[in-house]
């Protein structure tokens, strides 16, 4: 009994092969999105712990040399022999390639093992060996796994050597764990500062927000798959009424009726995961390598750009899966055990639901509003953030087919003549089959205007903020004090202005803030612009003795203009905050002439240089020839800002690519509801056909329908998608990075969008439509034959 | 000494940890080897030796406190070389390794550190003699090491005079001849403070010195030792150490008041387990009955703290001992492969 019950439900989908597809479709689509992102997530989750593993990178506190010059192997000593648990790290590029050089017998923690056990042994590592990350090419190198993406280590001497950098250190790791009796840093090492390291430490915080933005937009993929796969199931469970009620008057027990219909739904759950999950694989790939370079350009972290498969993602794509089908299914199922043997068995017009459903459809949606906007008002972190927009898309999604009644009552309460009064009624009898579509719709877009205002504005604030600190047209790195010397007369009679950068690490209002010593110039008084300032800030700066600080060591020390802070023994008055963006530091300038009373040892071996960018090539040429500063050392203006700007746009690349996965997504939700509702709404159009309306007419008119759907959706998406900007530039931009952006519109942008999903919409109803005008004359005509 | 080839421990399970203590048996290929009747030559031969793979400077010190309570001090630096030459900077192929321990009658601390040579963070000078890692000295006149929750300061007094094992220094560890360079001041008067959590203890008694270099000490069945410096109250000493293998292989060296020594072959030496304790995880023995039948010598040698444990990079047991029997007295055991 049990195969021929199940063979007579499952019969429905061999009757309803669209409504199969639908729901494989639609909830394959869904978990392909979801582990997609979740792919991408392990696999940086996975680099990163190779890099905290073999660098101990934000593990550990490091010494440096205060003018960021190399550690002498002698001082590495001294410290040695003066009782500090020190180890020294020194790195480099070799062909293309990060080189990290370690002593594997003083550095702390793994560090020291994962390079060395497996395929190399301790003796081969000090003797030469060099051990890389998998995606490395490299000659000669032993591949391991556990090495941090695009890395190779080897021994400090071996890296020395293929660098030609003999006796220098670039940082010392200190252990965590230091003996008794150790002298002060300061008593026999003053030039060396320790950076401490940071619980959490900023790559971990930055990145963390990157894929909180990943996860959230893999999410609400997901939802949008849902919302498809629930109606789909809703579909059919109206539709198999009847087979249901035949059957439990067969003598069917209720229970099996249930449990294999469940079943059913958990087998078709699993192949649509497995589809999924495979998808996700696809899409992952495709989307890593950009992920990668936008992580390497913003934040410096390394993942690798090949993905691996990992049993973790593809278990919770199945389960994800699984998971939303019992809840897309679960209160279809409820109904069934709850109907009665011989309730009727017509499927009932979807539109009756309305009543007492959308009451609550409306309380919930106001409710989910409410805590959004206080979320907005109470701010806070990164998660508070994300249930912000949570709340915000769900509240709105839900208040969405209330919205469109209101209007489509409004218009029908103004319409004229049978027809248009016909077309507007019939269209809110539509709303109730079309609304999870349209909601789709209405999140994809708001995403979609919500993501790209969020980027554009990014991307707009920071070539305006390069134009504003990369004014020179050549940065100069000489190698020590008296090169730098030699550097500057050179320079004075070849170039406009010699700007040297004078920099060292201090602690202001206990924030580590690089500080720098400007020189007074017009560079810095035309260019640079102030989030908020005291009148003439360099003035103030160059002649009473001010400071001007970032938003973040503003933020970070709540430090407001006019404030005074301590720098040194040295007391200064803020007469400015900049905005700086990408940095993860405070930071903060004074004159030239304060900072080389603070600091008198420190000389600047950096230099800005101003000439006339045709000039640049030969000058850099000269300057090689001249004083032995090779060109690796100098850097172009013109190239920083290409990289700055390419980084951006590998970070379009990725929100394009989703933005378009979204909004393919919500097209085809549409189109499916569109073709399941054409065939169940030939008994409403039959009288209108009979009346006199051609199918033709009809056809069109349905067109119509959509595009004005699609039209309202999109109107409404842009207040949404606004908010949605907000929140990220506002919200979570200053939670996860320190720094408010400010919010651009792109009106063009946002037309081309609504063009877009209409257009989208438009072809999602272009065939139910063209079905609807080729229905055979006598399928109309059945329907007032068939007494139903 | 040969209990003290731990050194080249640390190197080897780098490579090949599943080999145990039974690596140490490795050939001694392109090093020197010791050679039987040696002239030493000192204070060169205080100095470090890179043509030989492994080498140490070795102080255990029985100590007591005002209130006569007992304290055990260790501080070893271990060389191993990984090719028979010395060098400069870091591609010098030459490896050092610190054990610092004091023992007390309830704690054990202990701490390691390694370092390269090359560099000038560890080594050791002939003349003046100085043995140093990191912070860490050994001269003439003065001992200190620290860790994280311990240190001593410690001063030397009268030296006492050098002694040599074996065949006046070459002391063979096997029935198929391999052997070590070994000479010792077992009477060095040593005062000073130990640095503890309860707080600083001033400390006097008498420290152990061994040295013993060589390439290839032990046979390849050897697989763990048991090594005693024994000072009795009536002034002489015994050192004896028995070598776990295939067939047990003993030797031992009497000390007379004076610095006159016996050399004892293999079999005149007896140790036999009397009671285990359970430390970190293992069974180890650390009640012995000790026997020299030659010099009346029948004994029972008990640890003053049963957790004497040296949980360093190749971990190993390590302690000071109380004697009692035919003689009583004081001592160092070590005990490896358990």
């Amino acid at each position: 009994m049990t195969w021929v019950t199940f063979s007579a439900l499952f019969g429905h989908w061999r009757r309803n092969p669209l409504q199969l597809f639908t729901l494989l479709t639609g909830l394959a689509l869904a978990t392909a999105l979801w582990s997609g992102v979740q792919a991408i997530n392990a696999e940086a989750r996975a680099s990163y712990d190779a890099a905290a593993a073999t660098l101990g990178e934000g593990q550990f506190d490091r010494l440096k040399r205060r003018d960021g010059q190399p550690i002498s192997e002698e001082t590495y000593v001294k410290l040695r022999r003066n009782g500090w648990l020190v180890s020294p790290v020194i790195e480099g590029r070799l062909d293309g390639v990060r080189i990290v050089g370690i002593d594997p017998l003083t550095a702390p923690g793994r560090l020291a093992p994962t390079a060395m056990t497996g395929a190399s042994s301790f003796a081969d590592f000090i003797a030469g060996r060099i051990i890389a990350a998998p995606d490395v090419t490299l000659a000669g190198a032993i591949l391991d796994p556990s090495v941090a993406p695009g890395t190779a280590i080897a021994d400090i001497g071996t890296v020395q050597r293929l660098l030609d950098r003999r006796d220098e250190i670039d940082t010392l790791i200190v252990a965590p764990i230091q003996p008794q009796g150790q002298k002060s840093l300061r008593d026999f090492a003053p030039d060396l500062t320790r950076q401490v390291a940071q619980s959490g430490s900023d790559i971990w915080r930055l990145t963390d927000s990157f894929h909180l933005n990943l996860t959230a937009f893999g999410l609400l993929s997901f939802a949008v798959g849902i919302f498809i796969v629930h109606g789909a199931i809703g579909l059919a469970f109206e539709q198999r009424r009847g087979t249901v009620r035949t059957l439990r008057a067969l003598g069917v027990p209720l229970r099996l009726v249930v449990i294999l219909m469940g079943a059913e739904l958990l087998g078709l759950a699993v192949v649509a995961g497995a589809i999924g999950v495979g998808l996700g694989y696809v899409i992952a790939g495709a989307l890593l390598p950009d992920v990668a370079a936008t992580l390497r350009g913003l934040y410096g972290a390394e993942i690798a750009g090949t993905l691996q498969l990992r049993p973790i993602w593809g278990l919770t794509g199945m389960g994800i899966s699984v998971g939303g089908t019992v809840v897309a299914a679960g209160g279809a199922l409820l109904k069934l055990s709850r109907m009665p043997l011989l309730a009727g068995a017509q499927p009932r017009a979807l539109a009756v639901v309305a009543g007492r459903g959308r009451k609550i459809q409306a309380i919930i949606a106001a409710g989910l509003l409410l805590i959004a906007g206080m979320l907005a008002v109470v701010g806070g972190g990164v998660v508070t953030g994300f249930a912000l927009l949570g709340a915000l898309l769900l509240g709105a999604a839900l208040s969405l087919p209330l919205i469109l009644s209101v209007i489509l009552s409004a218009a029908s309460g103004r319409a004229k003549g049978v027809i248009s009064g016909w077309f507007w009624a019939d269209t809110r009898l539509q709303i109730p089959g079309l609304s999870l579509a349209l909601m789709a719709l209405l999140l994809a877009m708001a995403a979609n205007i919500g993501v790209s205002t969020m980027v554009s504005s990014f991307r707009l604030t920071f070539v305006g903020f390069l134009d504003q600190r990369l004014t020179s047209e050549l940065y100069v790195t000489t190698e020590n004090a008296t090169q730098a010397a030699a550097f500057a007369t050179f320079a004075q009679t070849r170039a406009d202005a010699v700007l040297p950068i004078l920099t060292t690490q201090v602690s202001i209002a206990s924030v580590p803030t690089e500080l720098y010593g400007n020189k007074d110039h017009a560079t810095f008084r035309n260019n640079w612009k102030f989030l908020s300032a005291a009148s003439d800030p360099w003035d103030l700066v160059q002649k009473e003795g001010a400071i001007l600080i970032n938003e973040q060591l503003s933020r970070r020390a709540k430090l407001l203009i006019g404030d005074t802070v301590q720098v040194g023994n040295a007391a200064f008055s803020i007469a400015g905050i900049y905005g700086d963006y990408g940095n993860p530091v405070g930071q903060a300038i004074i004159a030239r002439e304060a900072f080389q009373s603070l600091f008198p040892t420190i000389k600047a071996v950096r230099f800005g240089l101003r000439l006339p960018p045709e000039n640049v090539e030969k000058f850099v040429s000269d300057l090689e020839q001249n004083i032995g500063v090779p060109a690796a050392d100098t850097i172009n203006q013109a190239a920083i800002k290409a990289f700055s700007l390419g980084v951006f746009d590998r970070t379009f690349t990725v929100t394009t690519a989703l933005n378009v996965l979204t909004l393919g997504v919500a097209g085809f939700a549409i189109l499916m509801s569109l073709l399941t509702l054409t065939a169940m709404r030939v008994p409403q159009l039959a009288p209108a056909w009979a009346m006199g309306l051609t199918r033709r007419n009809l056809g069109a008119l349905e067109l119509l329908r959509t595009v004005m759907l699609a039209l309202f959706t999109a109107v409404i998406a842009l207040p949404l998608g606004l908010a949605l900007a907000w929140v990220l530039l506002a919200v979570v931009n200053v939670a996860a990075f320190g720094w408010r952006l400010p919010m651009y519109l792109f009106p063009a942008d946002y037309a081309r969008l609504g063009g877009f999903a209409i257009l989208a919409a438009v072809i999602a109803a272009i065939w139910p439509a063209l079905r609807l005008a080729r229905t055979p004359p006598s399928d109309l005509l059945k329907v007032f034959s068939n007494e139903r | 000494m040969n209990a003290k080839l731990i050194c080249l421990l640390i190197w080897l399970p780098l490579a090949s940890i599943a080999q145990g203590f039974a690596g140490l048996g490795d050939s001694a290929e392109g090093f020197s080897i010791p050679t039987p009747n040696p002239t030493f030559s000192f204070p060169a031969d205080a100095g470090a030796h890179p043509d030989y793979k492994i080498e140490w400077w070795y102080i255990t010190a029985n100590l007591q406190d005002e209130q006569g309570s007992d304290y055990g001090l260790q501080w070893t630096l271990f060389r191993s070389a990984l090719a028979s030459r010395d060098g400069d900077g870091w591609s010098a192929p030459q490896l050092w390794m610190g054990h610092a321990a004091v023992t007390t009658p309830s704690a054990h601390f202990v701490t390691e550190r390694l370092g390269r040579g090359g560099i000038g963070q560890a080594g050791v000078t002939a003349d003046p003699f100085n043995a140093w890692i990191d912070e860490w000295t050994f001269s003439d006149d003065q001992l200190t090491a620290y860790g994280p929750d311990f240190g001593f300061n410690m001063r030397f007094g009268d030296l006492g005079p050098t002694i040599f094992h074996g065949e006046n220094g070459y002391s063979v560890k096997s029935e198929t001849g391999q052997a070590s360079y070994y000479y010792s001041k077992p009477f060095m008067d040593i005062s000073g403070t130990l640095a503890l959590p309860e707080g600083d203890i001033a400390v006097t008694g008498q420290a152990w010195f061994d040295r013993e270099w060589s390439s290839q000490p032990l046979g390849n069945d050897q697989t763990g030792w048991d090594w005693f410096s024994l000072s009795f109250d009536d002034g002489t000493k015994l050192m004896g150490f028995q070598l776990r293998g295939n067939s047990t292989y003993t030797s031992a060296t009497w000390i007379d008041p004076d610095g006159t020594t016996t050399a004892l072959d293999n079999g005149a030496f007896q140790a036999r387990p009397l009671d285990t304790a359970q430390v970190a995880g293992r069974s180890v023995p650390t009640t012995w009955r000790v026997t020299l039948p030659a010099k009346s010598v029948d004994v029972t040698a008990q640890a003053i703290n049963d957790n004497a444990w040296m949980a360093t990079s190749v971990p190993y047991w390590e302690g000071p001992i109380r004697i009692r029997g035919s003689h009583t007295g004081r001592g160092y055991l070590e005990m490896t492969g358990y």
